[in-house]
């Protein structure tokens, strides 16, 4: 058989780290094949090693058998490897035509831009492969859908045979899903490979040929995705038996601890982000906000948190009005928040570990005194989340939490609230990015929380965690709450219906 | 840390090679010319003397840079800063008839408000309407320079010059006699030890605190503290007069240790050192002391250096100049450093793998 790419006996070291110990992988040429890891397995440093952004310790890199040496990403484009990567990297007010000829542009008379060439040859590229992107739109017009697409047009300009997609699904929604699936199954038939990077199990069943799984640094094996099924998958990549299915008794739901009145937020200058929207959360009761991303989430959240003033409504905890009060006396008050972006809200990245984990409660005792910080008492509470949540880094407590992976940052702000005991758990997207097994876990810590008579408040784009976790979930679509279902006697056709912004009566 | 320490000295070594550079190129030995450089700042005790003082006026403008530096604000408006301190303290010490150990700490009350005042205004600017504090803070330079030559003509002015402040009485003087005396006549005075306990205070708020955490959380990330109910705009406005009162005890260093009155018509030059000074000294605190006092010695000893040989005092300007590139450029030095490193580790993998790989390609063949 023949490969397009082998990478044997790769090791990567980092300082006091061994991130690729003896990976092996082969890409067969007109194949999809995933590489499924959990978070710090280290696939992005593997794929980042075949892009030449690092260069690997030990062990042989193969493109069309003949060995290689990819000293940077010009040579890796060279060889026909292109990656899109998680974030794009792309122009916002460029055109699609400009952002894919950066780099070479093609010029007529020697010094001005040819953009009609270009464009007519990115029109025939998107048709041959069935992206439909309009070559003369702007970045900042298209949807992140579309802007992926861009991204791999970029690397089919530039002529590669080898596409790196790395959580290329992360950002899409389901339907957008549907058509990379679709977009990658064109461009296999057209000779082209693919490494799809991902932990999500499902779309590897759906889409790939055959996986390598890698755990701890080590090629775990390559399976046939055919033949083999999820659990084998997952356990091959956590080294133990996951459950899918959250495990979880009946709620007993019991005072009502928020309650949000008719509230309106006003998202920029803009229309109404949210509007008129009533929502109660119960203690011992977990109610997930199922939505298309953009619907009016975030805003609800933020003026929970006390992140976003509030146009008009009123917000309750407990009863007690919290509508305008500030953040600290919000969190004083039990709210606990998992923010949407852990990096830009969550963490202050160049923070210690243990200075993160207090970032809430550093002003209180123990962990200072008449304003003197008190180190010690902060590392043992450092400490202590770090074990309980099975946080991973380099130095513990104080290790940055920039040198931490996403998963582990994640670990640690989950950690963080829920230590903190909060009446009100505010967790947006808590699992975002992470692998099954990390999933389960923080799935299994929520439900506990709501065991131990508080209340929490799901946000996800997920609908299978919002389905597996939640007791009630409500539905919003354009701002406006569409309705509110019992987990138990709904699915996601009613909730996807709902979404789209059918009311039951009329869906049902 | 300590990487900021190597990467600091490798930029002094670097700047002081480029000197030697310059030295030989306009045709002038390079050894003398740099012995008779540090010979003008250490050679005797009046000499010593003579640099830390020079030094104190930089560790005060180079703290109150590195400090707002620290909380995320970069302020440009130290020279106006220093000049609006010295300028209330001198008022202060021209007005009140006190005795030395009473008039000393209100005059440095009055130049810590004066200070703060001129820098708390692009504070609250920034907090409330987000203006650069760059833009605000650098114009406020230029509101403080007429403001006090103005206010120095109409109030303060010295009889017999145009263009200078009334002298400060000796009760009004940072000078004291002890020191003089121990360093032989130098114009040493008490601002050195001033700015040392300024430097102490400041490493202990910045590094031990609550507050010094919270002022650094909104200078790293904005979003995360107010996620974390730290009053981000507070933060702001007392990050900058903070910085600010330094620099306003700066000036009555200058003004009123230093020197003993203010001429009108000049923007303090150790505003603007200010910046390198902190640049130079990783912004930490005790780095700054020590870089202030480097600078201190080019400062004091190229008057030195220009009078035992003909090489320019522009020489000293350069190398100081070039140091700032360099340690502006840290991260060029590092990397420069760690491809040294990765060279040097890879020369010897390859020497001990060179085997190994090839036995693990037959066995693939």
């Amino acid at each position: 058989m023949e490969y397009v790419v082998e990478m044997l006996n790769i090791r990567k070291e980092f300082t006091g780290i061994v991130a690729n110990d003896d990976i092996t992988l082969r890409l067969k040429r007109g194949e999809i094949h995933a590489l499924l890891g959990e978070n710090g397995a280290g696939k992005s440093t593997l794929m980042s090693i075949l892009f030449g952004m690092y260069q690997a310790d030990r062990g042989t890199i193969k493109v069309g058998g003949k060995e290689v040496r990819i000293s940077n990403p010009n040579v890796a484009n060279q060889l026909g490897i292109g990656m899109v990567h998680q974030h794009f990297k792309l122009v916002e007010n460029f055109t699609v035509t400009e952002n894919i000829v950066l780099g070479s542009e093609p010029r007529k008379w020697g010094i001005v831009l040819d953009v009609k060439q270009a464009g007519k040859k990115i029109e025939e590229l998107s048709k041959r492969y069935g992206l439909n992107v309009d070559p003369y739109a702007k970045i900042e017009e298209i949807s992140v859908g579309m802007q992926q697409r861009v991204e791999i047009l970029k690397m089919l300009y530039r002529k590669a045979e080898v596409l790196i997609l790395d959580e290329p699904t992360g950002v899409l929604t389901p339907q957008e899903i549907q058509e990379l699936g679709k977009i990658m199954k064109n461009l296999i038939a057209e000779g082209k490979s693919i490494i799809l990077i991902t932990h999500k199990l499902k779309e590897i069943k759906e889409f790939a040929d055959r996986c390598t799984v890698i755990r701890r640094g080590k090629t775990i094996g390559t399976v046939d995705v055919a033949p083999t099924s999820e659990t084998a998958m997952a356990e091959m990549m956590v080294g133990r038996q996951v459950s899918f299915k959250v495990q979880k008794t009946e709620s007993d739901p019991g005072k009502v601890v928020l309650k949000v009145d008719s509230l309106t937020v006003r998202s920029g200058r803009k229309s109404l982000a949210l509007s008129n929207f009533s929502l109660e959360v119960r203690a011992g009761e977990i109610v997930g906000i199922a939505g298309v991303e953009g619907n009016g989430q975030s805003d609800l959240v933020e003026a929970v948190t006390g992140l976003r003033k509030v146009e008009s409504g009123k917000i309750y905890l407990y009863g007690e009005e919290i509508t305008g009060i500030p953040v600290r006396d919000r969190i004083e008050s039990g709210i606990g928040h998992i923010p949407e972006d852990r990096q830009r809200r969550g963490l202050v990245l160049d923070y210690s570990l243990g200075e993160n984990m207090v970032l809430e409660v550093y002003h209180k005792e123990p962990f200072s005194r008449r304003g003197i910080l008190q180190k010690q008492a902060i590392r043992k509470y450092a400490d202590h989340i770090i074990e309980s949540f099975d946080v991973r880094s380099g130095g513990s407590a104080a290790s940055t939490v920039r040198s931490l992976s996403g998963g582990n940052q994640q670990k640690a702000i989950i950690g963080r609230e829920i230590e903190r005991n909060p009446v009100l758990l505010v967790a947006v997207q808590p699992t975002r990015g992470l692998d099954v097994g990390s999933i389960e876990y923080i799935h299994k810590r929520l439900i506990e929380h709501r065991d131990k008579g508080n209340a929490v408040l799901l946000v996800s784009l997920e609908l299978d965690e919002i389905m597996n976790v939640s007791d009630r979930i409500a539905v919003v679509s354009n701002g406006e709450l569409v309705g509110v279902v019992r987990a138990a006697d709904t699915n996601a056709n009613e909730i996807g219906l709902m979404m789209a912004g059918v009311r039951r009566e009329a869906g049902a | 840390m300590k990487n900021s320490l190597i990467i600091s000295l490798c930029a002094v070594v670097f700047g002081l090679l480029a000197g030697a550079v310059l030295m030989l190129a306009t045709g002038h030995n390079a050894v003398t010319g740099y012995s008779y450089l540090f010979q003008g700042g250490l050679k005797n005790p009046e000499r010593i003397g003579n640099t830390f003082a020079t030094a104190s006026p930089l560790i005060f403008s180079g703290l109150a840079v590195a400090f707002a530096f620290r909380t995320g604000l970069f302020n440009i408006g130290v020279a106006g800063q220093l000049l609006v301190g010295g300028f209330c303290a001198s008022v202060v010490g021209l007005n009140l008839d006190l005795p030395k150990v009473v008039l000393l700490p209100i005059m440095l009350i009055a130049g810590a408000l004066g200070g703060a005042l001129w820098s708390v205004i692009p504070g609250l600017l920034k907090a409330r309407f987000n203006v650069h504090e760059v833009v605000s803070s650098i114009m406020m330079n230029w509101v403080g320079f007429w403001t006090v030559y103005y206010g120095v003509q109409s109030y303060i002015k010295n009889p017999s010059s145009e263009t200078e402040s009334k002298q400060l009485p000796e009760a009004a003087t940072l000078k004291a006699h002890w020191m003089t005396d121990l360093f032989h006549g130098s114009y040493i005075n008490l601002g050195l030890l001033v700015a040392v306990v300024v430097v102490i205070v400041v490493a202990f708020i910045i590094n031990k605190t609550t507050f010094g955490y919270e002022l650094k959380a909104v200078g790293h990330n904005r979003d995360a503290s107010e996620y974390a109910g730290i009053a981000v705009n507070r933060s702001i406005v007392f990050s900058m007069a903070i910085s600010g009162a330094i620099a306003g005890l700066g000036g009555v260093a200058l003004y009123a240790g230093n020197a003993s009155n203010i001429q009108i018509g000049i923007l303090p030059s150790q505003g603007f050192d200010g910046i390198a000074v902190s640049l130079l000294g990783a912004n930490n605190p005790l780095g700054v002391l020590l870089s202030a006092i480097f600078f201190g010695l080019l400062y004091s000893g190229r008057g030195f250096m220009n009078a035992m040989t003909d090489i320019p005092p522009e020489i000293a300007d350069s190398i100081i100049a070039i140091i700032i590139y360099f340690s502006a450029t840290s991260i060029m030095i590092e990397r420069l450093i760690r491809w040294l490193i990765r060279r040097r580790a890879n020369a010897k993998l390859n020497a001990s793998q060179d085997g190994k790989v090839k036995s693990s390609h037959v066995e693939h063949d």
